[in-house]
């Protein structure tokens, strides 16, 4: 019964196709059902190394209905550079050249690709999404990695030490055109700040959190639910920010307490009250910073 | 037209006349003019191509790679450290049988820093599946240019072109710069067999597992052989155009000589005067000059050497742990020369880090060579080091 209804919702244009490899849940393969099929076929995609070049298939078959290429773990911003190059040499300016990448390929070893092709201003989409560990060689920590999270190289006892790394801050103050958070959980959200970033020429760079069932350890049918809590406990704000200056949140975000978005995943199963309330505190500084940035537009 | 201009120059005309379409480079000495020059042509709007001016050579390569997917003519230039930082992506555009043209100014790695000349950073990437052309002057560097657009889009291989730093790089030369209309008869638009492309999508790149992919490997090697018999072709019709021919291998006075010099570079040169001056005094030295050293031209050699006496190998570069990687490579291909008629060979380590490599070094590998006795030494010879 369900999966007649699932069917009956898929768009005729629909972009990814049945047999992909993701994992049961995976967020980020809603997030590229929603991104693809918003963008439409006349979309080129840029794969750095991540979950998704597993995902989208070995030769010779591909999940996905729009040129791929696959390319080294650091290169997404710059394969797409020289991609769009090309196309705008061919007389193309209609195709949308998508960097896909996780967070380990934007937030670490893709930043400085990333940065040179913002700096230059490059017509590219760069898609981050970030499920915030290497999860496709088997959950080790990345710069996306929250703190206090258990990853295969942040053992229970000596937790995640760090806090996430601000992408947002960072790709603000290359001032691009447009940067946006998303979350799968809020896919008119999603689907709206694509279309923004569709009609936008220059470097658009989008943050997609992707709750990842293995990774984060919680039951497959609750990416959604989870995804919901990060955002309404303001652990994860969807916002926009136009040239690096104009800071704007997309939805509500209540607030209240991380708790129940903490206690829910297995990788932060050791912690204990006093660290989810370091948490809370750590929440709830980076909100007072936020809510400034959005009042003064800075 | 004849023009004078330094070894750089004559790469970046030899870009414009290949009309390449997209170019992507990051500042290092000595290249650093090549994009320089290239630079001005495309914002003079001499050269319609899009200028990508990236971060680092990492990326500098990653654009030529999704660009030359894309269909585009591509190319860039490099030296040493930034060939060294590009060593995975050499991988990516072998093995993705992308035609990058790329140039190398050959110059020694760091540390100590140093920006003179020697091969250490081209031949470092030998198994990285490009074509490697080494030039002698600044003539063959814009010549190989153009000749590598061609050879590169035939076999879906890409092409290092290589040129020694300071001695072609910064050296001016009378240089005949081809018309542009000779230029693309010769080298047509490139046609992609395949690129990215919406209204064919497909998938480049992706996992491969063990069931394919030794196929795509072998190709990929076939592709290698391919190369240096539609080299030789390319080699004669532009020698049919212009009267110009830069061959793979090239015998200097090596007919009846029974003392070979082997030699890549601009060592060349020196060597040619060197072998003159010895021809002078009625000695058969001669001189087997290797352009080509990816793919390794082996039967040709095996044949230009097969018989001689006694062959010296002149290495501006060193494979810590064995040897000179020519005279490696070259006591390789004559393994299989009948034991009668094997040459012995010896090899010399020279010129490394822009040493200076004199005739008279050279004279010294003659006289070396000449009256060594009993079989050349396991080891090879460093010639012209302080003790």
């Amino acid at each position: 019964m369900s999966q007649i209804m699932i069917r009956d919702r898929i768009p005729a244009n629909e972009l990814l196709h049945p047999g992909h490899l993701a994992c049961p849940g995976c967020g980020g393969a809603i997030a590229m059902k929603m991104v693809l099929n918003t963008l439409g076929p006349k979309t080129i995609i840029v794969m750095p190394a991540c979950c998704w070049t597993v995902i989208a298939g070995p030769w010779p078959q591909s999940s996905l209905g729009v040129p791929v290429y696959h390319t080294a773990f650091e290169t997404g911003g710059a394969v797409a550079s020289g991609i769009r190059a090309a196309l705008d040499v061919q007389g193309d300016t209609e195709t949308t050249v998508m960097a896909w990448a996780g967070d380990g390929g934007t937030f670490d070893i893709g930043l400085q690709a990333l940065s040179g092709a913002a700096e230059r201003n490059e017509d590219i989409l760069y898609v981050c999404y970030d499920n915030e560990a290497y999860m496709n060689t088997g959950i080790q920590r990345s710069s996306a990695t929250p703190w206090g999270a258990w990853t295969t190289t942040t053992p229970t006892i000596q937790p995640q030490g760090t806090i996430k790394k601000d992408i947002m801050a960072i790709m603000a103050a290359h001032r691009v055109p447009y940067a946006a958070t998303a979350c799968v959980s809020y896919p008119a959200d999603l689907v709206e700040k694509v279309k923004r970033a569709h009609a936008i020429r220059g470097t658009r760079f989008l943050h997609i959190l992707s709750p990842c069932p293995p990774g984060w350890k919680y039951a497959d049918e609750q990416t959604v639910e989870l995804g919901r809590a990060a955002v309404r406990s303001r652990i994860f704000p969807l916002l926009e920010v136009e040239n690096g200056a104009r800071w704007r949140f997309t939805v509500d975000h209540p607030g209240g307490d991380v708790g129940a978005y903490v206690r829910a995943q297995g990788r932060f199963r050791h912690l204990d009250e006093g660290a989810i309330a370091h948490i809370q505190e750590d929440v709830d500084a980076r909100w007072e910073v936020l809510k400034k940035r959005v009042v003064h537009g800075t | 037209m004849k023009k004078v201009m330094v070894g750089n120059h004559a790469v970046s005309w030899g870009v414009k006349l290949a009309r390449a379409e997209v170019i992507s480079a990051y500042p290092i000495t000595p290249q650093t003019q090549i994009v320089e020059e290239l630079s001005e042509m495309v914002a003079g709007g001499d050269l319609p191509a899009r200028f990508i001016k990236v971060e680092s050579e990492h990326s500098a390569m990653a654009a030529c790679i999704g660009a030359s997917a894309t269909g585009a003519r591509t190319f860039t230039a490099t030296s040493s450290q930034g060939l060294a930082l590009m060593h995975e992506l050499l991988h990516w555009a072998a093995g993705g049988r992308l035609p990058v043209v790329m140039a190398d100014v050959n110059r020694a790695l760091a540390p100590g820093w140093n920006i003179w000349t020697d091969q250490n950073d081209s031949l470092a990437q030998r198994d990285t599946g490009w074509i490697q052309l080494y030039c002698e002057n600044n003539q063959e560097v814009l010549d190989t240019t153009i000749l590598a657009f061609r050879l590169a889009e035939v076999v879906d291989l890409p092409v290092m072109l290589v040129l020694d730093a300071f001695y072609l790089s910064h050296t001016s030369e009378p240089v005949d710069v081809p018309d542009a209309a000779l230029v693309d008869d010769f080298l047509p638009p490139r046609e992609a067999r395949h690129r990215l492309d919406t209204a064919d999508p497909r998938s480049y790149g992706a996992l491969v597992k063990p069931d394919a992919y030794m196929e795509m490997r072998l190709q990929q090697q076939q592709a290698m052989t391919a190369a240096g018999e539609a080299h030789e072709r390319f080699v004669q019709d532009w020698s049919a155009r212009t009267g110009r021919a830069w061959p793979a291998l090239e015998a200097y006075r090596a007919d009846d000589a029974e003392l070979v010099l082997v030699t890549s570079g601009t060592i060349t040169s020196t060597a040619r005067e060197v072998v003159d001056s010895w021809r002078a005094r009625g000695e058969r030295v001669g001189l087997v000059k290797v352009k080509m050293f990816r793919p390794f031209p082996t039967a040709a050699l095996r044949a230009m050497l097969r018989g001689k006496r006694r062959v010296a190998v002149l290495d501006r570069n060193i494979s810590p742990g064995h040897g000179g990687i020519f005279a490696e490579e070259i006591r390789s291909a004559l393994y299989d020369v009948p034991l009668d008629d094997r040459p012995a060979l010896w090899g010399f380590i020279l010129g490394l880090g822009g040493r200076d490599v004199t005739p008279e070094t050279i004279d010294e590998i003659v006289v070396r060579t000449r009256e060594a006795e009993g079989a050349p030494e396991r080891e090879d010879i460093w010639v012209g080091v302080k003790v």
